[in-house]
């Protein structure tokens, strides 16, 4: 079976502005892909390109084995899209617009339909210009996982929920998944991201600087140890792949390239150990190192 | 109790803001306030040159106003003549066109600056500011007074040489039937919740007080009947500028500005923002629609149903004047040349009708490129992207906007006729022929609308422009003696002037197939550009 969606060395061009600056992208079918970048970073614009809106400059992209410009419906019959700023009709009801939007798709299951107005608490009679941004977004959400489809597209779909409605949607996503359904989530909430994704890409400027699963992704990545030691270190500071190291008496805290942990372990455990914790980094360190640069740029 | 009394409003501090609001509305509206001042002052400005050139002599003038005190329908559409001086005619040709079209700018402005705010959400951020409660009605209240106010000087200062106190006393009273539909138009807004339902609403009121006019003035020929005096518009016929000005009646506006100004700022003070007094009713938990092009009917058959009504109804006043219409210019040379001009070298009342069904053909172009142009407000709304997202191709997308657009433009032309039918009663079917025939001309100006927006999605207002050339071209021209290779730039201009000349196929023809190649072309474009957000 093909991939969900394949993009490699897309590129895309808005007069001066490169969007997109080949950049590649792997979904595989049943899985739950998280699409990372901050703002600017080109999340949207790739989205729009499989979706056919816009024509890529250069490079391939396939969605469920097709192109997505030539064959836009054909693709878009299997794909629903819930974008991160929903506007609706200022005088269609909610209830109309899922309607509308399922036809307009493989179909709506009604059951479906019903139980998620009710989980997502959404008032289906209301006019679109009535409704708050929070619940233009959940009609969206109500269209795209009521709908008969294979692959779920959801740029940044949950700006403007509550908490509350941010953790009906994280339920919703799973069970997505676990209908075999391929779900492309771009967000920068990184804490939804590591809660949901199998997999994640993070991209920046209009290309992909990391791609794998999260183990994947942490193994390249530092983790930190704090150490409380029976004598006093020694030798750390010459071992490869340290980093921050930070001696106050017996008490050691530090940073190291996860793939050289066990030669810091084992210099650890000559001086004896007393306790030790050993944190793998959370998705927030390893995507703020891929930007730290700019970061620093900023604050400078 | 204390809190009630904190709540009350009070203190300068209402206003807030106001002097930043007012210049911010201006600095939004300096296109738009400019365009339609100009348009109108253009329009009272040039008549008394065009008035000089019909009805060049004191006599030709004398029989005006006679035929006027006889001919019922006549003063129904324009209003009743005071006096032979080409000031009062002036006055009396212009005065409820130029003082419907002053309420018309007044009500956009105020709207504008309120209920639209409002309903974008964009007031909770100004509100938010340094901003007091009443500084947004203000300020939009203000930007129409700047606006009328210059339409009054430029309307006294260019009609001075007709006689200065006429020219003021017609100045004041364009200025203040503004006002009194700036300050109609602050209530309801504070009414509705949609800015659209506002302005329509208000329009409404205006198409009311047109129709008292008009029929206090079929009753009587001195507009002193009840109905005329009960309509803002019959007001700035009453205040008989250049025939010996009444300058009392300017009281009524100044009575009516404030009643209802103080009610926009009560009821105002009454609600929350963003709320209003008439709540939107909720709609159904399910909805039927199941194509684009089912979306698109539902999208556009509010407006098709108003053009429909609006060009029955046209057609039904235009026929019903046919007759006296013929009578009134058979004795008047200049009249006469321009209605064969306009409307074609054969009978009088073949003429006139051709000119009337050439008019609407016109007014019709607008609608055409308002419907083609719903694409584009769909498209930079972020509407079109999750719509285009599904299983619909943009073609099918486009093509159910297009076929209301384009097949509009013969369902409007043919009510049209059947008005004609109803009116006059004769030549039914050459009158719905004429009506039809102007399609391929309509069809053009749309095709060049679908042709922006498919290539040059930025660019697709501009076919308003286009429209309001064509219009301006195909209504002045003729009066203006614009040489005929300027009127030929015109689609309009190339059509047989039906009924009485001969049927032309060709132009026809020709017309129809450079209509669907713009179509055609816009269509490809659309097809292969980048959707915009």
């Amino acid at each position: 079976m093909t991939k969900a969606i394949t993009v490699s060395g897309l590129h895309k061009a808005f007069g001066a502005t490169h969007a997109l600056d080949g950049l590649d992208l792997d979904v595989e079918r049943g899985e739950v892909h998280g699409f990372l970048g901050p703002n600017g970073a080109g999340k949207s614009t790739t989205i729009r390109v499989l979706l056919g809106l816009l024509r890529a400059d250069s490079g391939a992209a396939q969605v469920l084995g097709r192109d997505p410009w030539s064959d836009a419906v054909e693709v878009h019959r299997r794909i629903a899209y819930v974008p991160g700023d929903v506007t609706l009709w200022r005088n269609l009801s909610g209830g109309e617009v899922i309607d509308l939007y399922g036809r307009l798709r493989g179909g709506l299951d009604q059951r479906r339909r019903a139980e998620l107005i009710e989980r997502f608490e959404l008032d289906p009679t209301k006019k679109g210009r009535t409704y708050s941004k929070g619940n233009r977004q959940k009609v969206a959400l109500v269209a795209a996982f009521a709908s008969d489809v294979d692959l779920l597209i959801l740029d940044e779909p949950t700006s403007g929920l509550d908490p509350l409605m941010e953790e009906v949607f994280q339920r919703c996503v799973t069970e997505e998944r676990d209908r075999g359904r391929t779900v492309l989530l771009s967000s920068h909430i990184l804490s939804e991201v590591e809660e949901l994704c199998d997999r994640v890409s993070i991209i920046r400027k209009g290309r992909t600087v990391e791609s794998g699963s999260l183990a994947d992704l942490r193994h390249l990545t530092r983790t930190s140890v704090t150490a409380e030691l029976a004598g006093p270190p020694n030798g750390l500071a010459h071992l490869p792949g340290v980093h921050d190291l930070d001696v106050q008496g017996r008490r050691v805290r530090l940073q190291v390239d996860t793939d050289k942990l066990d030669a810091v372990l084992r210099q650890l455990s000559e001086s004896g150990v007393r306790s030790l914790t050993s944190t793998p980094p959370t998705l927030e360190e390893l995507f703020l190192r891929h930007y730290q640069d700019e970061l620093d740029e900023v604050s400078r | 109790m204390t809190a009630l009394a904190t709540a009350a409003p009070r203190g300068s501090r209402q206003l807030a803001g106001t002097g930043t609001l007012l210049r911010f509305a201006l600095r939004r509206d300096r296109v738009m306030i400019p365009v339609w001042i100009a348009v109108n002052a253009l329009m009272v400005l040039s008549m008394p040159n065009t008035l000089k050139g019909l009805y060049g002599t004191a006599a030709e003038r004398a029989d005006l106003v006679r035929q006027m005190e006889t001919n019922a329908s006549f003063r129904a559409l324009i209003g009743p003549v005071f006096d032979t001086s080409i000031g009062a005619l002036t006055a009396w040709r212009v005065g409820v066109f130029a003082a419907a079209l002053a309420a018309v700018t007044s009500l956009l402005v105020v709207v504008r600056h309120t209920r639209d705010e409002e309903e974008s959400g964009r007031q909770e951020l100004v509100a938010s500011g340094m901003v007091g409660r009443r500084a947004s009605l203000t300020a939009a209240l203000l930007a129409a007074a700047v606006a009328n106010t210059v339409l009054a000087l430029l309307v006294t200062a260019g009609l001075a040489g007709q006689g200065g106190s006429g020219a003021l006393s017609f100045g004041l009273g364009l200025a203040g039937a503004g006002m009194v539909f700036a300050t109609m138009a602050a209530i309801v807004a504070q009414l509705t919740e949609s800015a659209r339902l506002a302005r329509g609403l208000t329009a409404a009121v205006l198409g009311a007080a047109f129709v008292l006019r008009a029929a206090g003035d079929s009753a009587t020929d001195d507009g002193s009947s009840v109905l005329t005096w009960l309509s803002p518009l019959g007001w700035v016929e009453n205040q008989r500028s250049f025939a010996g000005e009444r300058w009392w009646v300017l009281l009524l506006f100044a009575a009516a500005t404030a009643v209802q100004g103080v009610l926009a700022y009560a009821l105002a003070g009454r609600r929350d923002v963003g709320m209003s007094f008439l709540p939107t009713r909720p709609g159904p938990a399910a909805g039927r629609l199941g194509t684009a092009a089912a979306l698109a009917w539902r999208l556009q058959r509010g407006g098709v149903l108003g053009w429909s009504i609006g060009f029955f109804v046209a057609g039904i006043v235009y026929g019903g004047l046919t007759d006296g219409a013929a009578d009134l210019v058979r004795d008047n040379d200049s009249a006469r040349e321009i209605f064969q001009r306009m409307g074609g070298r054969s009978g009088l009342t073949d003429a006139f009708l051709a000119s009337m069904v050439g008019m609407l053909g016109l007014i019709a172009a607008l609608y055409v490129v308002a419907s083609v142009l719903r694409l584009y407000g769909e498209e930079s709304s972020g509407r079109a992207e999750p719509l285009l997202a599904n299983a619909v191709g943009r073609l099918r997308w486009a093509a159910g906007h297009l076929a209301i657009a384009f097949g509009g433009s013969v369902w409007i032309m043919f009510l049209a006729g059947l008005g004609f039918a109803v009116g006059y009663g004769r030549q039914i079917g050459p009158i719905l022929g004429a009506c039809l025939v102007q399609v391929p001309a309509i069809w053009v100006i749309g095709g060049i609308a679908v042709l922006l927006y498919g290539v040059l999605p930025r660019g697709a207002t501009a076919a308003w422009g286009v429209a309001g050339a064509v219009l301006l071209l195909g209504w002045v021209g003729p009066a203006l003696n614009v040489p005929q290779p300027v009127l030929d730039i015109s689609p309009f201009g190339h059509l047989p002037k039906l009924p009485g000349a001969e049927m032309a196929w060709g132009p026809v023809a020709v017309l129809t197939v450079i209509a669907v190649a713009l179509v055609t072309a816009g269509l490809a474009g659309l097809r292969r550009r980048d959707m915009t957000t």
